[in-house]
This record gives structure tokens, sequence and C-alpha cells, in this order.
């Protein structure tokens, strides 16, 4: 919040200027509306974890880093193992993160990004199983490193490659034997979200932070190869028709995305 | 959530609780049940128990947060640590709350007139004192009410309702068992009259086709939800005298 005059007067006439250029079917960096930046991914970029992967979209990076620890399971699921996500908005990422505890809308992205691996149920839980009171847990650490706009997308990207990267360790006495493996983690399916924008009467794939700033509605939308495996709008409101639109969008993007992490 | 589920939540096509896919819970909403706020409203909803306070428009605080264009609608959505039939939570904010919180407020952004008030702001407080599934709907058709009690100019008015997969079937309005259990839960709000969506979340698996069915399901009980909230302003208005509140 707190916002300059300065600050709204600047949105102001951006919005207007963005408006004008959308409407003549342009955006400001020259994509066209469904057009993602350049998506990059990294593995094993940290070898203190189990699994990690660095991931671009334009100029926007993200590091996730998945790391198991035993610990008591849930009461209500005693045989599952546990997974935790959690999503740090760095103030070095950009000039308007501060340091301090998560606010609002980094525990949401860890949230749908959560729940976006969760519901695919691409990590088989049951398998993390070690004895009474003891399971793996996974905790899924999400760094945005650079924030260049959508670092949501981002990081489910880097979450999948990094769960594709992720081998688990091996127990002994009901402890982590560290740097020693049983085998990888082969997630069954790649969740990847894809959030999109409305800036006036146009919808935008893949926001940038300047585009980002004008924003009227915002949705993300999770799929796996089959299936719709979460949704989340943020700011605004939308149609029926709109929404059914975005999920065609997001099948198509997120496919696109589950081909590049699998030639990776 | 999201879990396969060990226990039958359709027998004969019935839920657990008898009732059919696409009836609503016991629904009752009352108005003015907190003479200290500008609005308020309690909202009982199957098990949930949910009461909502409107304070406002007054002075933003901290002030540098304030708008000289429009006033900041803010919300706070909370569990009561005794809310859950599990053991005692810890009180406070959540992660969960804190996101219920601000998609929430996301929701009402739309519909008021904050254009009216600038330099000031909205608080919606939400208390969630029992919970039995569905706590973020009925909270948002509860703050709703006690927005338009408070007499803050609104577009429209809001419903919500939750559409979910209990069993491989989609039901409307998942209970607690259903929300733990059930494959996939979709809570979405609806505007009454010009038919926007305010606010969709969605975990589990759905395709495409169910989430169209789902829609429908969701806009029809926004529907019935809506009719509830009318009638009870318009209960409130009526009588002049003050019955004794029945929590």
């Amino acid at each position: 919040m707190g916002e300059e005059v300065r600050d709204i007067i600047m949105s102001h006439i951006r919005r207007d200027v963005m408006g004008n250029t959308l409407s003549k079917g342009i955006r400001f960096d020259g994509r066209t509306f469904g057009q993602m930046r350049p998506v990059t991914v990294q593995r094993g970029v940290i070898t203190t974890a189990e699994g990690s992967a660095i991931a671009t979209i334009g100029d926007t990076t993200v590091l996730v880093a998945n790391k198991f620890d035993v610990l008591k399971p849930f009461a209500d699921r005693p045989k599952e193992g546990v997974l935790m996500t959690n999503a740090e908005l760095l103030p070095s990422a950009s000039a308007r993160f501060e340091p301090g505890p998560p606010d609002e809308n980094s525990i949401e992205m860890a949230r749908v990004v959560d729940r976006a691996v969760r519901s695919a149920e691409c990590v088989d839980v049951k398998s993390f199983f070690i004895e009474e009171d003891k399971v793996l847990g996974l905790y899924m650490d999400i760094y945005v490193m650079n924030d260049a706009g959508n670092y949501t997308d981002a990081a489910s990207i880097a979450a999948a490659a990094a769960l594709l990267d992720t081998r688990i360790p091996k127990v002994e006495n009901a402890k982590i034997v560290r740097g020693e493996f049983t085998g990888p983690l082969n997630p069954k399916v790649l969740p990847v979200t894809t959030t999109m924008i409305k800036v006036g009467s146009s919808w935008l794939v893949d926001p940038s932070r300047e585009e980002e700033r004008v924003l009227e509605t915002k949705m993300t939308i999770g799929t796996t190869e089959e299936h719709v495996c979460a949704m989340q709008k943020s700011k605004g409101s939308l149609s029926r028709d709109e929404l059914l639109d975005l999920i065609d969008i997001a099948f198509k993007t997120g496919n696109d995305i589950r081909e590049l992490l699998k030639r990776d | 959530m999201g879990g396969k589920s060990d226990i039958q939540l359709i027998v004969n096509g019935k839920r657990t609780d008898g009732r059919g896919m696409e009836d609503l819970r016991d629904l009752r909403i009352e108005v003015g049940v907190l003479p200290e706020a500008d609005g308020s409203s309690y909202v009982q909803w199957g098990g949930n128990k949910i009461v909502c306070g409107v304070y406002g428009p007054r002075e933003c605080i901290p002030r540098h947060d304030a708008s000289p264009y429009h006033a900041l609608v803010k919300c706070r959505y909370m569990m009561s640590p005794f809310s859950s039939l599990e053991e005692h939570s810890r009180s406070g904010p959540s992660r969960r709350s804190n996101e219920l919180s601000k998609v929430i407020r996301e929701a009402f952004e739309n519909l008021v007139i904050a254009e009216k008030f600038p330099n000031t702001q909205i608080d919606i407080y939400i208390d969630v004192l029992q919970a039995d599934g569905g706590t973020r709907t009925a909270s948002i058709t509860a703050a709703a009410v006690a927005l338009a009690n408070a007499g803050i100019p609104m577009k429209d008015m809001v419903a919500a309702v939750a559409v979910g997969k209990a069993g491989e079937t989609l039901a409307l309005d998942l209970n607690k068992l259903e929300d733990n259990f059930g494959q996939s839960d979709m809570p979405i709000a609806i505007s009454h009259r010009d038919r926007k969506i305010l606010l969709v979340q969605m975990d589990g698996l759905l395709t495409k086709d169910q989430v169209i069915e789902a829609l429908d399901m969701a806009e029809r009980g926004c529907d019935k939800v809506h009719e509830v909230q009318a009638d009870a302003l318009k209960r409130f208005y009526e009588k002049g005298e003050k019955e004794k509140m029945q929590w």
C-alpha cells in the first residue's frame, strides 16, 4: 500500500499509454498477448539440498531448493510424509521488497505453488513413511532473487524443475544419511501455473513488472497435462467466459513449459 | 484435501449429512448483531458460526497508507483457536488466514465505491467462532451483509459458495468432512447483478468440463444464498424492536 501521489499519477498515465498500445495489439516489450518471455531452467544449483533449480522468465529469477528432514506426521495423516512450502521475496530482488517476515504476497505465492504441486499429486507422500511417528518431510523453499514481473510462474517452473532434480535420501535408524540416496523422486506429473492479467480489455500472459503495475485483474491457473490443479484470483474480477478462455490458455502455456522441462 | 478418500462420501446418491448433490446446508443470517460496529452480521451455515463487524469509513491508520483518491478496504479474517474439533490451535494470524484475508479483501475492492471516501479506511473484521468447512465463502456472505448494514455504498451484492468433488461427483457447499476427504474444492464468489467472479480458488484436480459444471452449480448456489442475505437485511430494517439474538 502506501501509495504516493506521484505513483498514483504515474500509474494513471502508464495505464493510459499501455491501454493505447495494447489496443493496437502490441505489448511494450514487443510480445504478443499470449507469449511468455524466454524461459530458462538450470537444475542442481544447490548441492547441499536434495534437489534444486533456478528458473528465469526474462529477467525474473527464482530459486527453489528441496530439502528433506525427518518429521512427525500430521495427526490426521499418520502414514504420509509432509510437504512444506515457504517463499521469500528477497529484499535484493526488488526496490519494493523489504526485509522482515513473509507478507501476504509471499504467503499467497507460496500457497498457490504448494496447492498446484500438492493437487497434482506429483509427490508420492505415502512413500515418505519411515516408522510410527516418523516420516520424511520435504521443505520446498522458494527464493525470489530478481523480480521483473510474474514471480509466481517462475517459482512454479523452478519448483517443477527442482522436483525433477530431487533425489530421495537414504534413511538409516530413522535418520537421514546426508549425501546418500535411494533414487530419484520421479514426479509423476508436472504442475505448472500460468498467470494472466487484464489491462483494459486485453488479457496478457506472463506480465512484466511494468504491466503488473497497471493490472486490473490477476488470475493464476495451475495445470497438469489433463487437469486444472490450482486456481487463484487475486486482484479484480472476471466473467465466467473469460475464466474458461484463460483455462485454455493455461493448458497451452503449461504444456509448452512441460516440454521444456522434459527436454532439459 | 486433494488426497484420495478412504471414506465413502456418497452413499445411494446421498451425502454424509443426508443432502443431495446440490443442496445447501441450513443457512441463517442475522444483521446488526454487534451494536458497537457500524455494520455487522452473523452467519450460521451448517456448523459454521461466523461473526463479521464493519467499521468505517474512518481515519486511515497508519496515515501514510492513506490514498487521496479512495478509501482503503482492509480485511482481517481469523479463526478462533477453539473453532475446530481437533486440538486447540494457536491464536492469531496464520499463513492460511493471511491469504484468505487478502483474497476476501480483493473480492470487496471490486464492490465498495471507495472513491467516495478519500483518505479513509473501511475495516472488515471476520471472526470464525466455529468452523465446519467453507468458512471463506461463509465469510464473504457475512461481510457483504455487514457492509450493507454499515451503509457503505456498493456497486452490487455478492454471495459465495464452494463446489467440490466428493467421491467422484461434484457437490455444492462442501462440509468439513467432504472438504477434508473430497478430491477437490473450488470456492467461488459471484456478484449478484453483473455476474462477475469476485473470488475463485481451487485445489485438487478438475477437468475443464468439470470446471464448467462447477461454475453452473456455484451460480445457482449463490442465487440461493443471495435470497437469504436479502431476506436478512429486509427483516432487520422492517422490524422496529430488537429481538434477543440467538447465537
